[in-house]
C-alpha cells in the first residue's frame, strides 16, 4: 500500500491568555491511496485541529506547530511556504466541513463557487470551467445542473449543500479529501445519502478520504482504517475489523458500547463513558483517560503509556497491555454490521 | 417587484404624513406666537400678522389646510422672510448642503471603507493603531472644534484655502472635510468591525480550503458580505449629511440649510419647521427605500420575490 499521507508526532498548541492550550500532541497516522481512514473521538479531542494543520488552515497565531511532520506523498508540506500550500489545498488536497449551512458564501452563486476553485489551479478558459463545474455537479447528484449554477446557497437545503460543497473539493481531482465530520449537521437521510455518494466517489475517482466524527455507525458504515483520538493524542488504531471486533483501549471498548444498535433490536441501553474530557490547558501527566477508566492502575496516573504494537498495525496506547499489566476481560460489545458496514 | 415598490410608497406616504401631523400639533403646542419675538411690533400689528397668516382660525382647519397644499406639494410660506416660500428657500439651500454632504461623503466613504478594511486585516498591528487612532479622533472631536482647527490651521496660518464662505471649489475643501470626519471614523469603525466579523466564517475557511490567496478571499468573498451591515446604516448616515449640520455651515458661513433647521424652530417659524421636517422625512424615506433596494443587489437572500 502506497502512503500519500504520513503524519509524524503532529503537535499542535493555541497560545490564549489563559496559557498554552496542548490541542494534539504528538498524533501520528497515516492515509493510504484511495483507502477511508476514520478519526473518531469525543468533542474537544484534536481531531479538527489536527486536519486543519494538514491543511495549513489554523490562523497563526494562536495556533503553533510546536513538533511534527506532515509528508504529503514524501514531502513534508509542514514546511511549507503560505504560497506553496495555496497551490496544494484544493488541488491535491481538498476538505469539507461540518454546517454546510454556513459553509458556502451567501452572495456568490454556487456555479461561481465551484468555478473558482477550478480557474485556480487550471489553465481552463472560463468556458471550459463552467463546463467543469457543470459535470461536478451532476456528479455529486444535483438535478439541473446548468440551472442551479446561478443560484444562491440559501436556495438549497443542507444536504444539496453538502453536495455543492463535495463538487468544490472534488472538482480538480484531489487524491486527498478531508472531511470534517460532514453528516453531523444533517438529518438521517441525509447523512445516508451524503456518506453513499463519498463512498461512491471514492470508488470513481480513487480518492483517499480521512474522515472525522463521532458516530461509531459512521465509522462502520465507511472506513477501512480506525483513528481514534482522545485528549490530543491518539490511543488506538487500526484496521475496522480490529477496532470492532478487537479493540484493546478501554476509551475504545466505552465509544462502541455508546454505539447505538444499528437494527434497532437492542435491548441494552446506550452507556455513556462517565466523566468529562481532560482540559487541554492542564493535560495529566500520565494517561488522558485515566480518570475516566474503569481499568486505571497506578501507573496510570503517572506516566503515559507507550504505543503497544498488536499485530501488524493494530497499535493501542494503554498499559493494560503491557506484559506485566493484569489480564482483563472486555466488556461485552454489542455489534451489530450494517449492510456494507465493516468489512 | 412592482407590487413591492407600490407597498413600500403607500408606507412611505403614511410615514411622511403621521410625521407631518405630529410636527404640527407639537409645534403648535409651543407657548407663544412668531410674532411676539419681534420686539418692534406692537400686540395690534401682531394680531394683524396672526389674521393675515390665518393662525387665528381653529386648529384643524388650519391643519386640514395645510394637508391640502402639502399634497400639492406646498410646504407654505415662512412666517419670517418676507414673502418667501418654504419651497423656494429649500430649493435655495438645500443644493448647497447637498453639494457639501455630497463632497464629504466622497470622501469619507472611500477612505472610511479602506481604512476599515486595512485595520481589519493588520489588526494588532501599526496599520490597525493608525485607523483605529483615526477613527477615535473622529468620532470624538465634536465639529466645531476639527472645523475651527482645520479653519485656523490651513486657512489662517498656511493661508492654503479662504477661511470661510461658499464661492467656488477651493471654498469647499475645509468644510467638506470637518463634515466627513466623524462620517469617516464612523465607517471605520464599523467596516473594521464588520470585516473582522466575517474573517471568522466558515465560508471564508472554505474559500481557503480552494487555495485562494489573501486578495482574492478579500476581493470575492470577505468585502460583499462585509457591506451588508454598512449598507443598513448608510441610508439615515447620508440622508443626515446631505441635510446639512448647522454647526459646519455656522462655521464656515455656508448659505446651507442646517441654519434654517435651528433658527425656524427658535423664531417659532411654523410653516418653515414644518416644511423642514417634512422634507428631511420624506428624504430620509426615500434613503432608506433606496438602501433597501440596493441591500437587495448586494444579499441575495433577501432579494424580493415579484
Ligand atoms: N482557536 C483556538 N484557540 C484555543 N483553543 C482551541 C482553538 N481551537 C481549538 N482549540 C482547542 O483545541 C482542542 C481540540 O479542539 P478540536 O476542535 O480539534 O476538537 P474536535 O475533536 O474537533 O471536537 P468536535 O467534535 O467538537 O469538533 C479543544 O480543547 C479546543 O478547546
Ligand atoms: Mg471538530
Amino acid at each position: 500500500m502506497e502512503k500519500i499521507l504520513d503524519v509524524q508526532q503532529l503537535t499542535v498548541s493555541f497560545d490564549t491568555y489563559a496559557g498554552e492550550v496542548q490541542a494534539v500532541r504528538g498524533v501520528s497516522f497515516h492515509l493510504n491511496k484511495g483507502e477511508t481512514l476514520a478519526i473518531v473521538g469525543e468533542s474537544g479531542s484534536g481531531k479538527s485541529v489536527t486536519i486543519q494543520s494538514v491543511m495549513g488552515l489554523l490562523p497563526t497565531p494562536p495556533a503553533r506547530l510546536k513538533q511534527g511532520k506532515i509528508l504529503f506523498k514524501g514531502v513534508d508540506i509542514a514546511q511549507y511556504s503560505e504560497k506553496q500550500m495555496e497551490k496544494l489545498r484544493g488541488k491535491e488536497i481538498s476538505m469539507i466541513f461540518q454546517d454546510p449551512m454556513t459553509s458556502l458564501n451567501p452572495t456568490m452563486k454556487i456555479g461561481r463557487q465551484i468555478m473558482e476553485g477550478i480557474q485556480k489551479h487550471e489553465k481552463l478558459s472560463s468556458k471550459e470551467a463552467r463546463a467543469r463545474a457543470i459535470e461536478m455537479l451532476s456528479m455529486v447528484g444535483i438535478p439541473n445542473p446548468e440551472s442551479n449554477m446561478e443560484r444562491y446557497p440559501h436556495q438549497f437545503s443542507g444536504g444539496m449543500r453538502q453536495r455543492v460543497m463535495i463538487a468544490i473539493a472534488l472538482a480538480c481531482n484531489s487524491q486527498v479529501l478531508l472531511a470534517d465530520e460532514p453528516t453531523t449537521a444533517l438529518d438521517v437521510t441525509m447523512q445516508a445519502q451524503i456518506l453513499q455518494l463519498m463512498n461512491e466517489l471514492k470508488q470513481t475517482l480513487g480518492t483517499a478520504i480521512v474522515l472525522i466524527t463521532h458516530d461509531m455507525g459512521v465509522v462502520a458504515h465507511m472506513a477501512d482504517r480506525i483513528a481514534v483520538m482522545y485528549g490530543g493524542c491518539i490511543v488506538e488504531s487500526g484496521t475496522a475489523e480490529e477496532i470492532f471486533y478487537d479493540p484493546k483501549h478501554p476509551y475504545t471498548w466505552g465509544l462502541l458500547q455508546s454505539m447505538p444498535s444499528l437494527t434497532g433490536k437492542s435491548s441494552k441501553r446506550l452507556s455513556v463513558i462517565p466523566g468529562s474530557p481532560p482540559d487541554m490547558l492542564m493535560p495529566p501527566k500520565g494517561c488522558a483517560f485515566a480518570a475516566r477508566c474503569g481499568y486505571c492502575m497506578h501507573i496510570c496516573q503517572e506516566e503515559a503509556p507507550p504505543s503497544f504494537n498488536i499485530v501488524d498495525q493494530h497499535q493501542a496506547a494503554c498499559w493494560l497491555l503491557d506484559p506485566s499489566a493484569p489480564k482483563v476481560e472486555r466488556p461485552h460489545l454489542q455489534h451489530i454490521v450494517m449492510d456494507g458496514g465493516v468489512r | 417587484m412592482l407590487k413591492y415598490i407600490l407597498k413600500r410608497l403607500i408606507i412611505s406616504l403614511i410615514t411622511i404624513w403621521l410625521l407631518a401631523t405630529v410636527s404640527f400639533f407639537l409645534l403648535r403646542s409651543l407657548p407663544g406666537n412668531p410674532f411676539q419675538t419681534e420686539v418692534l411690533l406692537s400686540a395690534e400689528v401682531q394680531q394683524r400678522m396672526i389674521s393675515y397668516y390665518g393662525l387665528d382660525r381653529p386648529l384643524y382647519e388650519q391643519y386640514f389646510t395645510y394637508l391640502g397644499n402639502l399634497v400639492q406639494g406646498d410646504l407654505g410660506y415662512s412666517l419670517k422672510y418676507v414673502n418667501r416660500s418654504v419651497n423656494s428657500i429649500i430649493a435655495e439651500s438645500f443644493p448647497v448642503s447637498a453639494e457639501l454632504g455630497l463632497r464629504a461623503l466622497a470622501f469619507a466613504l472611500p477612505i472610511g471603507l479602506a481604512l476599515g478594511v486595512v485595520a481589519a486585516r493588520r489588526r494588532g498591528k501599526a496599520a490597525d493603531y493608525m485607523s483605529v487612532l483615526v477613527a477615535v479622533i473622529g468620532i470624538s472631536v465634536p465639529s466645531f472644534i476639527m472645523g475651527t482647527l482645520l479653519q485656523y490651521g490651513f486657512s489662517v496660518k498656511l493661508g492654503w484655502f479662504p477661511v470661510a464662505q461658499w464661492k467656488g471649489w477651493e471654498y469647499t475643501v475645509l468644510p467638506s472635510i470637518a463634515m466627513g470626519l466623524g462620517l469617516l471614523a464612523t465607517l471605520t469603525r464599523l467596516m473594521r468591525a464588520s470585516m473582522l466579523e466575517v474573517t471568522t466564517q466558515d465560508y471564508i475557511k472554505t474559500a481557503r480550503a480552494k487555495g485562494l490567496n489573501e486578495r482574492q478571499i478579500v476581493w470575492s468573498h470577505q468585502l460583499r458580505n462585509a457591506m451588508l451591515p454598512i449598507v443598513t446604516v448608510l441610508g439615515p448616515l447620508v440622508a443626515n449629511v446631505l441635510m446639512g449640520t448647522f454647526v459646519v455651515e455656522q462655521i464656515f458661513a455656508i448659505p446651507g440649510l442646517g441654519m434654517h433647521f435651528v433658527q425656524s424652530v427658535q423664531s417659532l417659524d411654523y410653516t418653515m419647521a414644518l416644511g423642514l421636517t417634512v422634507f428631511f422625512g420624506a428624504f430620509l424615506v426615500a434613503a432608506n427605500f433606496i438602501v433597501d433596494l440596493v441591500y437587495g443587489v448586494i444579499d441575495p437572500r433577501i432579494r424580493v420575490a415579484d
